[in-house]
């Protein structure tokens, strides 16, 4: 693995757009936070603001025909996997353009076009149709990968192990990623799982490669996830990741709420020192892979797109009550 | 004819799916060991090798998401599970992804996956062994949920089901496998959503499915001789149930008698009932009955099982007694094999 310094000078477009990736969740997602309150985004939505780094850095890595899935939080995933950032927010506020028409909200996000295969709700529930897609890449012998992220929580869900058992079992081509940011909901890891668990140490003993890594450090995941998929993609069998990283905003809405007694305002001031989208943006402008200009022009541009996407969704039309018996069954 | 046993038809159900398309894949606990699945598997993964038939991990919940994510990806699992009862640690993965993936996206992937589930009785099965839980799967939007009670049937549907878009429950009894029927050869296929009427008659409507079908053409031909002429639909889909079929058929006799092998609560035998009042009121000319299994678990012992399960003497009753006949003449036509927990003498356990 390379310093990021050597990293920087030898990829500087990669880091670039690492930063890019990770600029367009961070301004989507305080957009989302501003305009929450009007209450046109009638869904419950979970924000991933203080995590992007992760989800910047595996959707970078993948190609357009690998497979992922997401939780609840998925919205960098969504992005970073290349999903439509209009019909994603069309989604949120419930209309006909979103990339679910309206059925699924926040937390029901899909995008076929990048084989973003749906984020759902339930804690775990996408991990096994992630390694169901890694049992299809094995019988069809294409060289895809699955890749799945998941919280904390989802490892104290009994359907995690038998899907890593599985996935060992079988060798297949799955990228489990877990973004271990210390809370379910309000509930700490404390009370959650034993006192000096580590998570990727557990799972080596189901016998799946585990690595951990710094998940507020986009080039460092990067790399790590990096050479994974590599391995993962040659058929060798599934990989975990555990990043630790942090939630900057409460479990659910808009809003802080290191006030409300179940986590203290100076654990979260600590990790916004380490605020992942900073950290790089100072690398790159330190290493003279980016200007302040640079900085400006790649702000400007981004806003420019989010605005645009907020108005397509704010503007476009609801779906017809009449649809609400579409699509039950398929084919009929 | 082409007589064979209701296991061996879904044997044949396998054998054409997956000759007939390579991504027809098969697996369960215990799918290739040396019983089969009671036969219905045997063979498989000599044909098919064992990339496309596979034993698995004791994990339902996770294999049923598996199959989901598969299925997304053009494969079409069949899985299969030796007992409902073992299947309700998946409840989660069919529940709120398979069936919800389809409509919860917008209409774009669907989820082609067929589950086997056998519903045991007899033998001493008992409160976790034995448990007919159609109306749960029946419950969920998304789901559609066949009960076969031929050999002809297993075949037809399990094919339908395989190449459906959907994910479909198949119910199968235990006391079913060893029954025989006429099955067509080849890619026979029944639709799903259709009954159908198994002998036509114009005093009563009895709607049944499963094995219950099987104890009601016993009673239907005694009662025959009593006089009363039954109409038997056989559902064969319990979801999406073919509504027009009860209508016509209750509008005709004007009584309806429905037979469950779930419990009596909030059953598919009750749904019937509601519905039929609600279309055909005007037409009943007495209030429906159903028979289905008391509000208990299933208890393990002989002698408390001996009056658990309803059969054809029952069915018969109940229905001299809507025509207001002498119960205890009548019925006693009906022989009561020697024992009350198997379905025939070849039936020795263990499950
Ligand atoms: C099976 C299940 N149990 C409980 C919940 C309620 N719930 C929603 S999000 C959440 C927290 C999950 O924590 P984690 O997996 O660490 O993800 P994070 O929210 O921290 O990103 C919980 C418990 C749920 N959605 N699904
Ligand atoms: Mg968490």
């Amino acid at each position: 693995m390379d310093t990021e310094t050597n990293f920087i000078k030898k990829n500087p477009k990669t880091a670039l757009e690492l930063l890019r990736r990770m600029k367009k969740i961070r301004f989507t997602e305080e957009q989302i936070a501003e305009k929450y309150p009007e209450g046109r985004m009638r869904c419950p939505t979970h924000l991933c603001i203080g995590q992007e780094a992760v989800s910047a850095a595996v959707g970078l890595l993948l190609r357009r025909n690998d497979f992922a899935l997401g939780t609840h939080r998925s919205h960098g995933a969504y992005l970073s996997k290349g999903g439509d950032l209009k019909k994603m927010l069309a989604e949120i506020y419930g209309k006909a353009a979103g990339c679910s028409k309206g059925r699924g909200g926040s937390m029901h996000l899909t995008d076929r076009s990048v084989s973003f295969m749906g984020s759902t709700s339930l804690v775990g529930g996408t991990i096994p149709v992630a390694v169901g897609l890694a049992l299809s890449i094995k019988l069809r012998k294409t060289r895809q990968v699955s890749c799945v992220f998941f919280g904390d929580a989802a490892v104290e869900e009994g359907v995690f192990y038998e899907s890593v058992n599985f996935a060992v079992l079988k060798k297949l081509p799955v990228l489990f990623i877990c973004e271990n940011n210390f809370y379910s909901v309000y509930s700490p890891l404390a009370v959650r799982q034993p006192k000096g668990r580590e998570i990727y140490k557990m799972v080596r003993g189901f016998g799946c490669p585990s690595v951990r890594g710094d998940g507020n450090n986009a080039i460092e995941a990067y790399q790590k996830a990096g050479s994974a998929i590599e391995r993962v993609r040659k058929g060798k069998g599934p990989v975990f990741f555990e990043f630790k990283t942090y939630r900057w905003r409460e479990h659910c809405g808009p809003y802080y709420d290191n006030d409300i007694g179940y986590r203290a305002e100076e654990e979260f001031i600590s990790w916004k020192k380490r605020d992942p989208v900073l950290l790089l943006q100072q690398k790159l402008l330190k290493e003279s892979a980016l200007t302040d200009s640079g900085v400006e022009s790649m702000d400007k541009n981004i806003l420019k797109e989010i605005k645009e996407a907020f108005e397509f969704a704010e503007n476009s039309p609801f779906p017809s009550e009449n649809e609400i018996g579409k699509n039950i069954y398929c084919g009929g | 004819m082409r007589l064979m046993t209701y296991a061996k038809a879904i044997n044949e159900a396998y054998i054409e799916a997956m000759r007939r398309d390579k991504n027809v894949i098969a697996y369960g606990l215990g799918i290739d060991d040396p019983k089969g699945v009671f036969g219905t598997t045997l063979g498989l993964k000599d044909k098919f090798g064992k990339d496309r038939v596979f034993d698995t991990p004791t994990s339902e919940n996770a294999m049923t998401g598996v199959g989901i994510g598969a299925s997304l990806n053009g494969i079409r699992p069949v899985m299969c599970h030796q007992r409902v009862d073992f299947f309700l640690l998946a409840m989660d993965q069919l529940v709120n992804n398979a069936a919800k993936w389809h409509y919860m996206f917008g209409g774009g992937l669907s989820v082609p996956i067929t589950i086997r589930l056998i519903i045991g009785r007899g033998w001493g099965q008992g409160p976790t062994h034995s448990q007919s839980l159609q109306a749960w799967f029946a419950h969920i939007p998304g789901l559609k949920v066949v009960m076969p009670a031929t050999a002809a049937d297993a075949k037809g549907l399990l094919l339908s089901a395989i190449f459906d878009e959907n994910p479909v429950i198949y119910l199968e009894h235990r006391w079913l496998h060893n029954l025989e029927g006429d099955v067509p050869a080849g890619d026979y296929r029944v639709p799903i959503g259709k009954a159908k009427c198994l002998k036509k008659g114009g005093d009563i409507s009895i709607v049944s499915f499963s094995y219950m079908t099987i104890e009601a053409l016993r009673a239907v031909e005694l009662l025959e001789k009593a006089g009363i002429s039954c109409e038997l639909i056989d559902l064969r889909t319990i979801k999406p149930i073919d509504w027009k079929t009860i209508f016509c058929s209750v509008r005709k006799t004007g009584r309806l008698l429905v037979l469950d092998t779930g419990v009596m609560t909030c059953g598919i035998a009750g749904e019937i009932i509601a519905s039929v009042c609600t279309e055909c009121f005007g037409s009943l000319k007495h209030s429906p009955v159903r028979i289905a299994s008391p509000d208990i678990p299933t208890p393990t012992s002989y002698a408390m099982t001996r009056n658990f399960y309803s059969g054809a003497g029952d069915i018969a009753r109940k229905i001299l007694e809507i025509f207001g006949k002498n119960t205890e003449t009548e019925v006693c036509g009906i022989k009561r094999p020697p024992h009350h927990d198997v379905p025939g003498e070849w039936f020795k356990g263990p499950f």
